[in-house]
């Protein structure tokens, strides 16, 4: 294969048997259908969607983790199904909230060991463990047991244990997943700065953060239920979204029966509503300004007080509700049992 | 990432004893920054001993008899290795999430597996050891070695057979997760009853003695201890 796609899949499907607890009989349920997707070496590609959209099932079957039920995968030109030890050394992964390694061994001997198993001689690993933890900030945990990490330094550890074998493609799951504001921020940081060092190094990021895939990715793929919805730079996602007046709005706590007429409101393309406390948020997606005065006159008729407006341009969010017909967070509710 | 260009990483044989020696780490160096295994996996079993050792005693049994039971007692450690560590090992490492990184790395995982044995094997000889010195020095054991060469022999086998039903176990534990952790549960107090760690297998008779060869362990023992003490194990007086 001659100048290879970093990643490319083709029409993959994959369905989980689910097997009852009592009565034995499995059932079926769909993670993945028909994904096409081709990402670029040197690109930094983002996979943006709820809770249970496919992603993590998507990226188990790009490292090798999971077959796939249906179509084929292929990573650094490799079949991940046919030629799984040829794209294994090429790959690394890092997930959220993960807690791999050993508590006993310290920082420095965890992540030797992780070098160890992709054939690093010590010389090499030792260098580049301490360009990474100086890198990260965690240099003065270096000879501290994992066991006595706090969360973020100990999430800290495992992103350098993905970055530290160079791979040409990673993985990253939900990276920042828990972290805090700042060590999310030195976290993306440090990703951006490890993707531009060299042109071919290729990442792949899943997250439900939209703004960390607005931030960082060349492209986004929007997925839900297992289908891939949109895909394109965020500007050009957000771009077809320009001809829409988008608004913000937070108004006295509203009934459900309200949300309901504002659907049907002329004019009114979209409406997300959060309750907060003490208050309720809107996020309008209008066809005009002027469909504005529609929802202001329900909102007075239902004796709602608006507190807050704001026109503003379009994000992620809403080229995902655009797209999928409700917020992240609705999608997330709607696909927990 | 530093701008010095990096050897290209080990592959084939190389890489595998690279694995094989970074998933023994873990297990020995861990033994050495968590000393309570010292009371429960050396002190809990060689109270074991000592109890066959008074019950013997009292019988008035040849002083072969207190060497079987240091010696089983000794190797109740690499059975309760196998058991709890080894069988729930690979069980443990897909709960916590190093499974995925073990399988997607470019090793064999066959390397993960005999890396977590020797670790294993290796801590564990030195729990062995310090039972059978213990029971050694306090019971006054007496030791006929015929053949250091064949007794080694022996060990060695017995311990590649034992690891490798540990291998298996792990296996099936992984499959078939807490279901087969409550089968090894049920199975403990039989196979140690069963196994001869602390009086000769024979005693049974032929049928249940043929039977309790399936363990390695059974064999292993019985086979060391003709070579370590005199009469040996296998005639009942």
């Amino acid at each position: 294969m001659t100048n290879p796609s970093a990643i490319k899949t083709e029409n993959l499907g994959r369905v989980y048997k689910v097997r009852r607890a009592k009565k034995g009989e499995a059932k079926e349920r769909v993670a993945l259908v028909d994904v096409n997707l081709e990402v670029k070496p040197g690109e930094f590609f983002g996979l943006l969607g709820p809770n249970g959209a496919g992603k993590t099932t998507l990226i188990k079957i790009l490292v090798t983790l999971l077959a796939p039920t249906t179509g084929r995968a292929f990573v650094a030109g490799y079949d991940v199904l046919q030629q799984p030890e040829a794209v294994r050394p090429s790959i690394n992964m890092v997930s959220g909230g993960e807690s791999s390694g050993y508590g006993l061994l310290t920082v420095r001997e965890n992540l030797w060991m992780f070098g160890q198993f992709y054939g690093l001689d010590n010389q090499t690993t030792f260098r580049r463990i301490d360009h990474l933890l100086e890198v990260m900030g965690l240099k003065d945990r270096a000879h501290t047991k994992t066991s006595d990490l706090s969360t973020g330094l100990r999430q800290k550890m495992n992103i350098i244990r993905g970055f530290l074998t160079e791979p040409q493609v990673i993985f990253l799951d939900e990276p920042t997943l828990g972290l805090d504001v700042s060590a999310s921020r030195e976290v993306r940081q440090f990703i951006r700065h490890w993707v531009t060092e060299q042109p071919q190094r290729t990442v792949l990021l899943t997250t439900h953060y939209m703004a960390e895939a607005d931030e960082l990715c060349d492209r986004v793929a929007i997925i839900n239920a297992g289908k891939v919805l949109a895909c394109d730079s965020p500007s050009n996602l957000k771009r077809n979204l320009q001809h829409e007046a988008i608004f913000h709005l937070e108004v006295s706590p509203l009934q459900n029966d309200v949300l309901s007429t504002f659907n049907q409101l002329p004019g009114v393309r979209q409406v997300t509503h959060t309750a907060r406390d003490g208050h309720s948020e809107l996020e309008l997606s209008l066809e005009a300004d002027d469909a504005l005065s529609g929802v202001v006159h329900t909102l007075t008729v239902h004796h709602a007080r608006l507190l807050n407006l704001q026109k503003r341009e379009p994000t992620l969010e809403d080229v995902f509700v655009d797209r999928v017909g409700v917020s992240m967070a609705e999608a997330e509710k709607a696909e927990q049992p | 990432m530093t701008g010095i260009t990096s050897p290209r990483p080990d592959r084939g044989w190389r890489l595998f004893v690279r694995t094989v020696i970074a998933r023994a780490y873990p297990r020995i160096i861990g033994q050495q920054r968590e000393r309570a295994w010292i009371f429960f996996e050396t002190f809990l079993p060689f109270v074991a001993t000592c109890g066959y050792v008074f019950v013997y005693r009292a019988m008035r049994a040849p002083e072969d008899y207190i060497g079987f039971a240091v010696v089983g007692g000794a190797m109740t450690a690499f059975w309760l290795n196998i058991m709890w560590n080894m069988s729930a090992q690979l069980y443990w490492e897909k709960e916590n999430g190093n499974l995925p990184l073990y399988i997607m790395a470019p090793n064999s995982l066959m390397a993960i597996l005999l890396g977590m044995a020797l670790g294993g094997m290796l801590a564990t000889s030195l729990r062995a050891g310090v039972i059978l010195l213990l029971g050694t020095w306090l019971f006054h054991v007496p030791f006929a070695v015929a053949s250091f060469t064949q007794l080694f022999a022996v060990f060695l086998l017995t311990m590649v057979a034992l690891y490798g039903l540990g291998i298996l176990f792990a296996s099936l534990f992984l499959l078939f997760g807490r279901d087969a952790w409550q089968v090894a549960m049920a199975l403990q107090e039989p196979v140690y009853f069963i196994s001869g760690f602390y009086f000769p297998i024979r005693s049974f008779g032929f049928a249940i003695a043929w039977m309790a060869s399936i363990l390695p362990l059974t064999l292993g023992l019985d086979a060391m201890r003709q070579l370590v003490f005199a009469s040996g194990p296998s005639t009942p007086t």
